[in-house]
Formats: structure tokens, C-alpha cells, sequence
């Protein structure tokens, strides 16, 4: 199975563990990812908040020049998918934006028909390889791990944008699954919580750092409390939130949380009995714990 | 809290409805039959001068500078939550990122004055390097919004980098060229 692969600005920096652990696995579950070739920054939220046009127009460029590939673009990170997702439903649905669009990636020679389709990796692991397949790679079942699955915001939501509903896969905006299954497949077991869809504060970690804090401090709790050894995500921007900043939601709330916060393609790994280097598990904030190294030597 | 509370006809800005009526998806708004379930949903509307189904409220009314001042605008974090619940299929978000930008456009982000300097940079960074540079994006954010409390940034920013999460050089595209010919183009043709 081959994607072109969007990897975003995130994976190349604060989230190279995340990209470390994709180019482990993939290979594993028979993808093959090629990487789009020059590719820019999506716009992310900020963008979108000084000019419209204009971030529709680089996130455009990125869907002009994998339409060539004829294949489905990939990425790894939620807010790169929701602003890819976003670009290709206002294309469709807004004549006028669409022209102006056009006229725009002429200028740069290109052209866009409309006809990128957007994934999440998340959802080529669990609807193209399938959990049939996960469970049978699985060398090392994760026997006695309480994971907990934080999806975050923006791969769940908005639906009308597409998110989190790709043709096979309808997820719940609020309780979607997909992942649990997945952490059910390499045997770990899967913690059932009420924050597994709520907001880490995002980009607000910056500007408004104690209401992010605050966010990240009930996450955790709620995860915690429910009997949680990890938790694992999907996006850049939670997993940064949630682990480098845990020791400073300790000192605010005066909080002993302890919680290493992974990648769900490092949990694969784990499973696939990949080494801890080669997931970039080295890289966390918050080290695994060593209740958490047991159960992984015991599995 | 409102500081009018009595608002005449005289004093309103119509054109101000007519502005978000003219986004694509803005007509929707229209639609609000102020049930509050936005309000209810966002994570943040504790700490919103006025929740999301309050700003429909003023918007309608004509309060521009109400809400272009408020410190809402700039707590939605884009988590689509109260989009999604929306019974009548607002764009809440969306109409949120408007605001944000008439708000940066006309010199009205006071309270929104850290995010409006993180988003300027992140524009500023991607046209010159194609992408982002998150090393550099955050330097510039401490540097422009927050030098006095640069040293709280210290100890993550340090487990960042001791992880080797944090690289020095940025990256930029090869085809910067093309990319700016896009940006020119769009800059002609005039917002949407």
C-alpha cells in the first residue's frame, strides 16, 4: 500500500519521536510512504487567523502537487489533516473561492482539480491494514498495560470538514473508537475515560498557558484516576502539551502526576518489539515508568 | 460585562452583520436560536468575557467593538466542540477565525495582543521559509510578547532541547519562489 506522505513542520522538530516511530512501523504493516516532494507548512490555526485566502492558497499548493501522484496524501499530525480537509471542502463547496484559488497556483504554474483525498494515518492503520493483521504482527502482546487513547480535537472533529470520516471509518466526534481497538490488538487494555476527545488547550499552551494548564491537569487526572500506566495520542501539539508540560501543571496544581504521554505508532513499536531507541521513547519528557518497563519486560 | 447597556439605533454598526454575512458560511449565523449549547460545550467559556452564544447575541445587536475587543475571540482554541454540537450547523469556529481577523486587520487584538504576535510570526515564518520553524517561532514569541517572563520558558523549553526536539537551522522549501508567487497573486486578487 502506498501514500504520499505530508509529515508536517511538527514531526520534523518538537515531534520527531512521532515521525521516529512511524519510519519503525510502517514498513511492519506493509505501508510504504514517499514524501511529497517540497512541501510547505499547512497554516496550521495560526494562519487561518491573519489572512483566509492566503492560507488556503499554501495549504492548496501542498494538495496541487500530490494530485500528480494520484494517490491518498497521509499525515500524521491533526492539525495539518483538518487544514488539508478544510481546503478541499471549501474548494468544493465555494465557487468563487475556487477560482481565485486556481488563479492563484496558475500563477505559481500549478493546477488543483480537487481530487487529493486526505487521511490521517491513524485511520490507514486501522481501516488499510486493519486490526486482524496488527494482531497478528504483534510479537510481544502488552499484556497488563492500561493505556489510555487521547485523540485530541481536530481528528475527530469537524465532521462537515470531513474529519474523522473517512468513508469507512465514521468516528464519533465525542467517543470515537478507532483507537481503542487499536490498543486493544497489541493486547495492552484499553482505559474507558471522559476526557479522551476534550481539547489540550492547543497553541493557547503560549498565550494563555494556565488555562492550557488547567485543560492538560483534568486530562491527566481523569486518565490517572482511571487507572492509566500511559496515555497515547495522535497529534503533535497534545502529546507537547501533555508531556513536556507536566511538570509544570505539577507545580501549579500541585499534582504528582507521572504519565509518560506516547505516540500510538510507539505503542505498534512496543508491540512489534521494536526497540525503545528506534521509537524515539528516549525522547519523552516524561520517561517510561518503571511500573510501565515491567509490564513491558514481563509481556 | 457589557459596559452599555442601553444601545441606540443611531449608534450600531449594520455593516458589521453584513461583513460576517459576507464570509463564506457567515449567512449561518442567522440561523442561531441562541440555545446556549456552544456556551455549554467549550472548554473555555469560563474564562470568556462573553461565550460563543453571547457573541452571536452582540454581533446581531451590532456591538463591533464589543466584540472585537472581547477576550473571546482569542480563547477558542479550535477545538470545532461547540461546531459540532451546533443544532443549527454554525460554523462557529470559523466565524470565530473572521473575528480574529478583523480584529488583528483593524488594531483591535488588545486582549488578544500574545496571540495576534504568535500568529503575525507564524505568517511571517512560513512565507519566508515555506514552513514552520518552532524553534524560531517561539524565540520571536518570547522576544515580542513576553521578554519579562522569558526565563518561565526555560525548563521546557530545555527538555525539548536536551531530547533533541528542538533543531537550530530551519528548513527551507527549495521552490520558495513559487510559493511567493502564489502569495503575490493572492495579495492581487483581494481576500475572499
Amino acid at each position: 500500500m502506498k501514500y504520499t506522505y505530508y509529515p508536517g513542520c511538527s514531526v520534523k522538530a518538537t515531534a520527531n519521536l512521532y515521525q521516529e516511530s512511524i519510519d519503525s512501523v510502517t514498513p511492519l504493516l506493509g505501508i510504504e510512504l514517499e514524501e511529497l516532494e517540497d512541501w510547505n507548512c499547512c497554516g496550521a490555526t495560526a494562519y487561518m487567523s491573519v489572512r483566509e485566502l492566503m492560507s488556503f492558497a499554501i495549504s492548496a499548493r501542498n494538495l496541487a502537487l500530490a494530485e500528480k501522484h494520484h494517490r491518498d496524501i497521509v499525515t500524521p499530525c491533526s492539525a495539518c489533516y483538518l487544514v488539508l480537509k478544510k481546503t478541499n471542502q471549501y474548494f468544493a463547496d465555494y465557487p468563487n473561492l475556487r477560482k481565485k484559488l486556481g488563479q492563484a497556483l496558475e500563477a505559481g504554474g500549478l493546477s488543483y482539480s480537487g481530487n487529493t483525498r486526505v487521511r490521517h494515518i491513524l485511520n490507514v492503520i486501522v481501516n488499510d491494514v486493519g486490526m486482524e493483521k496488527i494482531a497478528g504482527l504483534v510479537k510481544k502482546k502488552l499484556k497488563g498495560l492500561n493505556v489510555a487513547p487521547y485523540y485530541g480535537c481536530q481528528i475527530v472533529r469537524p465532521h462537515y470538514y470531513g474529519c474523522g470520516a473517512d468513508e469507512e471509518n465514521i468516528d464519533d466526534p465525542d467517543n470515537p473508537v478507532s483507537m481503542d481497538r487499536l490498543i486493544e490488538a497489541t493486547g495492552a487494555t484499553c482505559v474507558k475515560y471522559s476526557m479522551k476527545t476534550k481539547c489540550c488547550g492547543s497553541s493557547l499552551m503560549g498565550t494563555e498557558e494556565k488555562q492550557a494548564m488547567k485543560l492538560c491537569m483534568e486530562i491527566l487526572a481523569d486518565a490517572e484516576s482511571n487507572g492509566a500506566h500511559c496515555i497515547v495520542t495522535i497529534c503533535p501539539l497534545c502529546q507537547m502539551n501533555l508531556d513536556v508540560y507536566q511538570s509544570k501543571v505539577n507545580r501549579l496544581f500541585g499534582t504528582k502526576f507521572n504519565i509518560p504521554v506516547i505516540y500510538f505508532t510507539q505503542l505498534i513499536g512496543l508491540a512489534l518489539d521494536r526497540p525503545a531507541k528506534e521509537l524515539g521513547l528516549g525522547r519523552l519528557a516524561v520517561k517510561m515508568t518503571r511500573p510501565m518497563k515491567q509490564i513491558l519486560q514481563g509481556a | 460585562m457589557l459596559k452599555r447597556e442601553v444601545v441606540y439605533e443611531s449608534v450600531l454598526d449594520h455593516d458589521f452583520l453584513d461583513e460576517i454575512y459576507s464570509l463564506p458560511g457567515g449567512q449561518e449565523i442567522k440561523k442561531c436560536i441562541q440555545c446556549g449549547t456552544c456556551s455549554g460545550s467549550c472548554p473555555q467559556g469560563a474564562v470568556m468575557d462573553y461565550a460563543p452564544r453571547k457573541i452571536f447575541s452582540l454581533i446581531r445587536a451590532g456591538f463591533r467593538d464589543e466584540v472585537l475587543e472581547s477576550n473571546t475571540i482569542w480563547y477558542c482554541s479550535s477545538c470545532y466542540t461547540c461546531a459540532v454540537r451546533c443544532p443549527k450547523e454554525i460554523k462557529i469556529t470559523d466565524v470565530m477565525y473572521a473575528l480574529k481577523r478583523i480584529a488583528i486587520k483593524e488594531g483591535k487584538a488588545k486582549k488578544g495582543r500574545k496571540a495576534a504576535i504568535l500568529s503575525n510570526n507564524f505568517v511571517r515564518l512560513v512565507n519566508k521559509y515555506g514552513r514552520n520553524h518552532e524553534t524560531e517561532l517561539m524565540t520571536r514569541y518570547i522576544l515580542f510578547a513576553e521578554p519579562h517572563h522569558a526565563f518561565n520558558f526555560i525548563p521546557q523549553g530545555w527538555k525539548l532541547f536536551s531530547n533533541g526536539r528542538l533543531p537550530i537551522m530551519p528548513h527551507k522549501i527549495k521552490n520558495i519562489d513559487q510559493l511567493r508567487k502564489i502569495l503575490k497573486k493572492v495579495d492581487e486578487l483581494g481576500e475572499i
